[in-house]
């Protein structure tokens, strides 16, 4: 077997070396381009961003891109010193919510910065204490300004408990992420204590989860009660709400103003009639301008948008007391008037749309109105975004006489119940959704609260403008408690059908079959 | 129409193909530099920006500084690089016996092996993570090193086998006649007349390994041990829910990518194709 | 070294029968110890989640569940026989799949004689043969799906805005018309030089002095191609189809980030990757998976017995 390896040698240690020179040329390079302030500045920033914001902070040329200049913002806070980050913080904040630009009062503005964490509760402190010295792997939020949130809170619960947490970034995308825990739970493996779960994954992942009841179940009595009751399957409270997210309407102003529309549209027809109008006018400089953009792609978010049609039409939701609830005549009216949407006042391709092609498409000027995630506010209201100023939010429209509803999204936090240290895990789960952590989080990431007094709190609304614009919104919910394990799949024929919809497909066909196939699945 | 004019449009009208599948196979390529030099807020503005006004190069900062990308090109390279080598080593060997001996039981063999790749990923994957798991391998790169070799082997099997089995057979009782083994008949005679084989199905494994994405997400959880095609992925943003794509930074890190592996391609071919040439007029 | 036509095999030389059969057995000895590393990689790493996966085809597991597994025998398979979704993502597959192995062999073949020989530019070709296969296809796919966008794409900035060669934007992925053949478009681009670069191998072992002694006599090059270069091609020209339907039939990542979970346009991985990830449904999810499996060996059999390769 020596020859054959001799044969091989030449070629692979050319191989080899090659290789070897290009990456080592890489790194060359990324030592030479290395910003000079690099690790020293921001001692709880994760050390990826610390690199990163100093050079770009500094640069903060208007042309730099509102995402590089975002992911260094809390960073970048964190370097300058409280005094000096009012004059830091217009040039290196844009994308981070207009709040945090406008909110320096030298007093709040210096308390929420991501190097200052509030320090874990006293009761906390006291309930976590005889679990010192265990450590735990958390799942938290992906590669970004969630992950550094996330090794901020590790850094502060270990300095006060003595608990010690390995924060790992989870997959981009939350198909990804599901599956990875699918494979753990699959091998009971110890290697996952707490993880960051999506608002409708607690039905499908309860038998894997830790009873939060018993320790937790006063704590979540701070929550809203609608999302405590999603987060609790047949009784048992598997997990606690992170952080919430709901549908909202975001509008042009300017072009309002310039067609003299006086308020943003209340009901679906105002909606189609106000695009229509907004469009003809834009449409002789702007060909490809659209009226409304939405996220019609066929995936879960397209089950939001169409609970959000179903609910504020009077139709119901899309199960109900264990039955597919939306055949009947609003249901089927709501979802031909979306189809008449499309390639009207919608973008002929608004059915491959997903959250960042509506925004990109709305941010670039090329839409009046937009359903989005509140997280699409910050970016458009940046320095170098082209709408900045021109657009504001509110309730999405309903059907005449019906109320506005918003779809909740965001994410839970639950323990898994092969942990080797379940009770030092419900402690950090303790501190992260406790008020203090969440207003933290709030003012510094612009996540939306989960507790009624944490989003009341003064120093979150001017960091969230919206929440005061659609706070009074009714949230709806999907029914993923209701339908535990089959959820995924309920879910799967309602999207396939309303993107069918979408295409051209009669509602009053596609409708009854979309009941019968969600009838036969979990009836 | 004369002879040679008709040799002249024959020649331009192939030169005008050429150029349309030339641009074809690099436009793409010429739109991830753009994007990654184009400032975020022109990416997607219409009418589109084809080269930006103000080009700027914090995409390319913001992806070199990040020591996580670096890491992920050394580790990309060191698990295609031995992923390669133990497909060429084991597929070589393993073709000679298949291409060149006869035997009960080659068939079954050759399917056996390909069979290896015929189910879909994701279905074995549930089963492969045990596995990796069992053996204590997760989050390791020789996780991914094994588990490569599933749709690195069968393909450089059968690609060996099939130009191991058209050589002719009187080198081969040449070389018994002069008194070598049958692993110096290997080395010294047949592997130099498939060395195009060798080179072709190592870079085409080597890239295949370079390139997977679903097997290192699955088996790969912190970020030093992230492959490159994983650290795209991994770009901080800057909102929260996750919805949010940076990809200014995926496409320069895309570029910087893209280009040593070319070159590398290229120099590799080069200097075999002069080997060969060199070396052809053998016995 | 002159060659003979390849295909003829050169029988062993006359011995006495003890020393032959002696010969024979030590060889296949000697073959059966070569194929011991690639037989252990397949054993360890391959057959046993291979197996489970059957297994698990006959069950009702699920992942992830507390739920027992319990064994339903062919209820699965029962299932998949009426299930249209799934007979609609084989018509989907198998129509992709056809397109797509035709194109890239006809481009493939053509980039790689045109690298093979004195053509002056082929240097330039070679390196523009390599840039979709360096770029990774989870990147690739989203680079493109991008540029098709109907706002803000570059496609129809280009064909409707400066050239106004169409009337109006296209949705190229959401149009049904055009899906297909969009997505096509994109695979083709990318595995092209897979094709390519199997077929310059084979090209590059055919010795030159055949096609001189061809032009002696008279022979144009198409004639050369057709009598010459093909039939010395087809090994590699098998192994290159072969591998290159196999993998179309699995196609996944493509399709995933262009189209997502749309009903019209699953593919068998998709619909495999739906049931088992996002219905956590392993027993009807493992079904599908050896139904592909069995389809996929459907198309091996075929090639082989077209080309007849294990003649000889």
């Amino acid at each position: 077997m020596d020859l054959e390896g001799a044969a091989r040698r030449p070629y692979s240690r050319r191989a080899f070396l090659l290789g070897a020179v290009s990456a080592s040329a890489a790194g060359v390079l990324a030592a030479c381009t290395q910003p000079a302030a690099a690790p020293t500045t921001a001692p709880a920033a994760a050390p990826t961003t610390a690199a990163a914001p100093a050079s770009p902070a500094a640069a903060a040329s208007p042309a730099a891109s509102p995402a590089a200049l975002a992911s260094p913002s809390p960073a970048a806070a964190a370097a300058a010193s409280p005094a000096a980050s009012p004059a830091a913080s217009p040039a290196a904040s844009p994308a981070a919510s207009p709040g945090a630009v406008a909110s320096p009062s030298p007093a709040a503005g210096g308390q929420f910065t991501i190097a200052n964490p509030p320090p874990v509760p006293a009761a906390n402190i006291a309930s976590a204490k005889p679990y010192a010295g265990a450590t735990i792997t958390y799942y938290g939020d992906g590669v970004g300004q969630g992950n550094d949130l996330d090794k901020a809170a590790a850094t502060q619960f270990q300095k006060d408990t003595g608990i010690n947490v390995n924060v790992v970034a989870r997959p981009q995308s939350s198909t990804d992420t599901f599956a990875q825990y699918q494979r753990f739970f699959q091998g009971q493996s110890p290697d996952l204590d707490v993880l960051m779960i999506d608002v409708i994954w607690p039905g499908q992942l309860a038998s894997n989860l830790v009873d939060l009841g018993p320790k937790l179940g006063d704590a979540s009595k701070n929550h809203y009660p609608g999302i405590v009751a999603n987060d609790t399957i047949n009784g048992t409270l598997v997990a606690m709400p992170f952080f919430s997210d709901f549908g909202i309407l975001y509008y042009r102003s300017d072009l309002l103003q310039k067609y003299n529309i006086s308020s943003p549209p209340k009901t679906w027809d105002e909606l189609t009639q106000q695009a229509t109008t907004i469009m003809n006018g834009e449409k002789g400089s702007n060909a490809t301008f659209g009226g409304f953009v939405f996220q019609g792609s066929a995936y879960e978010g397209l089950t939001c948008n169409g609970l959000e049609w179903l609910s504020s039409s009077g139709a119901g939701n899309i199960v109900d007391n264990g039955k597919a609830s939306f055949n009947n005549p609003q249901g089927i009216a709501v979802m031909n008037t979306a189809k008449g949407w499309v390639g009207t006042i919608a973008p002929r391709g608004v059915t491959t749309y997903q959250e960042e092609d509506a925004r990109n498409t709305f941010q670039t000027g090329n839409a009046a109105f937009m359903r989005n995630w509140p997280y699409a506010y910050a970016l458009a209201a940046a320095n170098d975004s082209p709408v900045k100023g021109k657009f504001d939010v509110g309730p999405l429209p309903a059907a005449s006489g019906q109320q506005p509803v918003g779809c909740i999204g965001g994410w839970a936090l639950a323990a898994s119940k092969y942990s080797k240290n379940p009770d030092a895990s419900i402690e950090f789960i303790r501190y992260l959704t406790s008020p203090e952590f969440q207003t933290f989080r709030g003012v510094v990431g612009g996540y939306v609260p989960t507790i009624p007094s944490v989003a009341a709190d003064p120093n979150v609304v001017q960091a969230q403008p919206y929440l005061t614009k659609v706070g009074n919104v009714t949230r709806v919910a999907r029914p993923s408690a209701e339908t535990g394990e089959n959820y995924n799949q309920v879910s799967t024929y309602f999207f396939q059908g309303v993107n069918s919809i979408l295409n051209g497909q009669d509602a009053a066909s596609v409708v009854p079959m979309m009941q019968n196939q969600i009838d036969r699945l979990i009836g | 129409m004369t002879k040679a004019q008709r040799r002249t449009i024959s020649r331009v009208l192939f030169y005008i193909l050429l150029a349309i599948i030339s641009i074809y196979l690099v436009f793409p390529f010429y739109w991830a530099i753009r994007s990654s030099i184009t400032p975020d807020n022109q990416l997607f503005s219409t009418p589109v920006v084809y080269w930006p006004d103000t080009p700027t190069l914090i995409n390319y900062q913001l992806v070199l500084s990040s020591p996580n990308f670096i890491k992920a090109l050394g580790n990309s390279a060191v698990v295609a690089t031995i992923v390669t080598l133990l497909s060429l080593v084991i597929g070589v060997l393993s073709a000679y016996a298949l291409g060149r001996f006869r035997f009960r039981g080659r068939l079954p063999v050759m399917y056996l092996i390909l069979a290896m790749t015929m189910f879909p990923t994701i279905a074995v994957l549930p089963a492969l993570f045990e596995r990796v798991s069992q053996f204590g391998l997760y989050n390791t790169l020789w996780a991914l090193i094994f588990t490569y070799l599933i749709f690195t082997l069968p393909f450089t099997v059968w690609v060996l086998t099939s130009f191991f089995e058209q050589m002719p057979k009187d080198l081969e009782e040449a070389a018994y006649v002069d008194g070598c083994t049958p692993f110096q008949t290997l080395y010294l005679v047949m592997l130099p007349l498939i060395s195009p084989a060798l080179v072709t199905t190592g870079l085409l494994a080597f890239i295949a390994a370079w390139n997977e994405f679903l097997l290192a997400l699955s088996f790969i959880q912190t970020p030093d041990r992230m492959t490159v095609t994983l650290a795209l992925f991994n770009f901080a943003t800057s909102t929260a829910g996750g919805f949010q794509i940076p990809w200014g930074q995926i496409q320069a890190a895309t570029v910087l990518v893209t280009i040593p592996l070319i070159v590398l391609v290229l120099i590799f071919q080069r200097r075999i194709l002069a080997g060969l040439t060199a070396g052809a007029v053998k016995g | 070294m002159s060659v003979q036509a390849p295909a003829q095999v050169q029988t062993a030389p006359v011995a006495l029968p003890a020393v032959h059969s002696e010969l024979v057995r030590r060889q296949t000895r000697l073959a059966w110890w070569l194929l011991l590393p690639s037989l252990l990689v397949v054993a360890l790493v391959a057959l046993v989640p291979l197996a489970q996966t059957v297994l698990a085809s006959f069950t009702n597991e699920r992942l992830a569940s507390n739920r027992a597994v319990q064994f339903v025998g062919l209820k699965n398979y029962a299932s998949l026989l009426t299930d249209d979704a799934f007979w609609h993502s084989i018509g989907v597959t198998v129509l992709f799949t056809i397109l797509t192995v035709v194109f890239e062999l006809v481009l493939g073949m053509g980039i790689a004689l045109v690298v093979n020989s004195n053509f002056k530019g082929r240097g330039a070709m070679r390196a523009a043969m390599l840039v979709p296969w360096a770029i990774p296809t989870v990147v690739s796919a989203q680079m493109w799906r991008f540029m098709y966008h109907d706002v803000y794409g570059v496609f129809n900035d280009f064909l409707v805005v400066r050239l106004h060669v169409l009337p109006q934007n296209v949705a190229w992925i959401a149009d049904p018309a055009t899906s297909i053949p969009a997505i096509a478009a994109i695979d083709i681009w990318k595995t092209t030089p897979f094709m390519a670069l199997l077929l310059l191998a084979g090209l590059q072992v055919i010795p030159t002095d055949i096609y001189e002694a061809a032009d002696v006599d008279g022979a144009n090059p198409v004639q050369q191609f057709i009598s010459l270069t093909l039939p010395l091609l087809r090994p590699a020209l098998v192994v290159a189809l072969i591998f290159r339907t196999l993998d179309a039939l699995r196609v996944f990542d493509v399709f995933y980030v262009i189209f997502g979970n749309r009903a019209d346009t699953q593919t068998m991985a998709i619909y495999a990757q739906q049931t088992i990830v996002s219905f956590s449904d392993m027993g009807y999810g493992s079904a599908i998976s050896v139904a592909i499996f069995l389809i996929i060996g459907i198309f091996v059999v075929a090639y082989v017995t077209i080309f007849k390769v294990e003649q000889s």
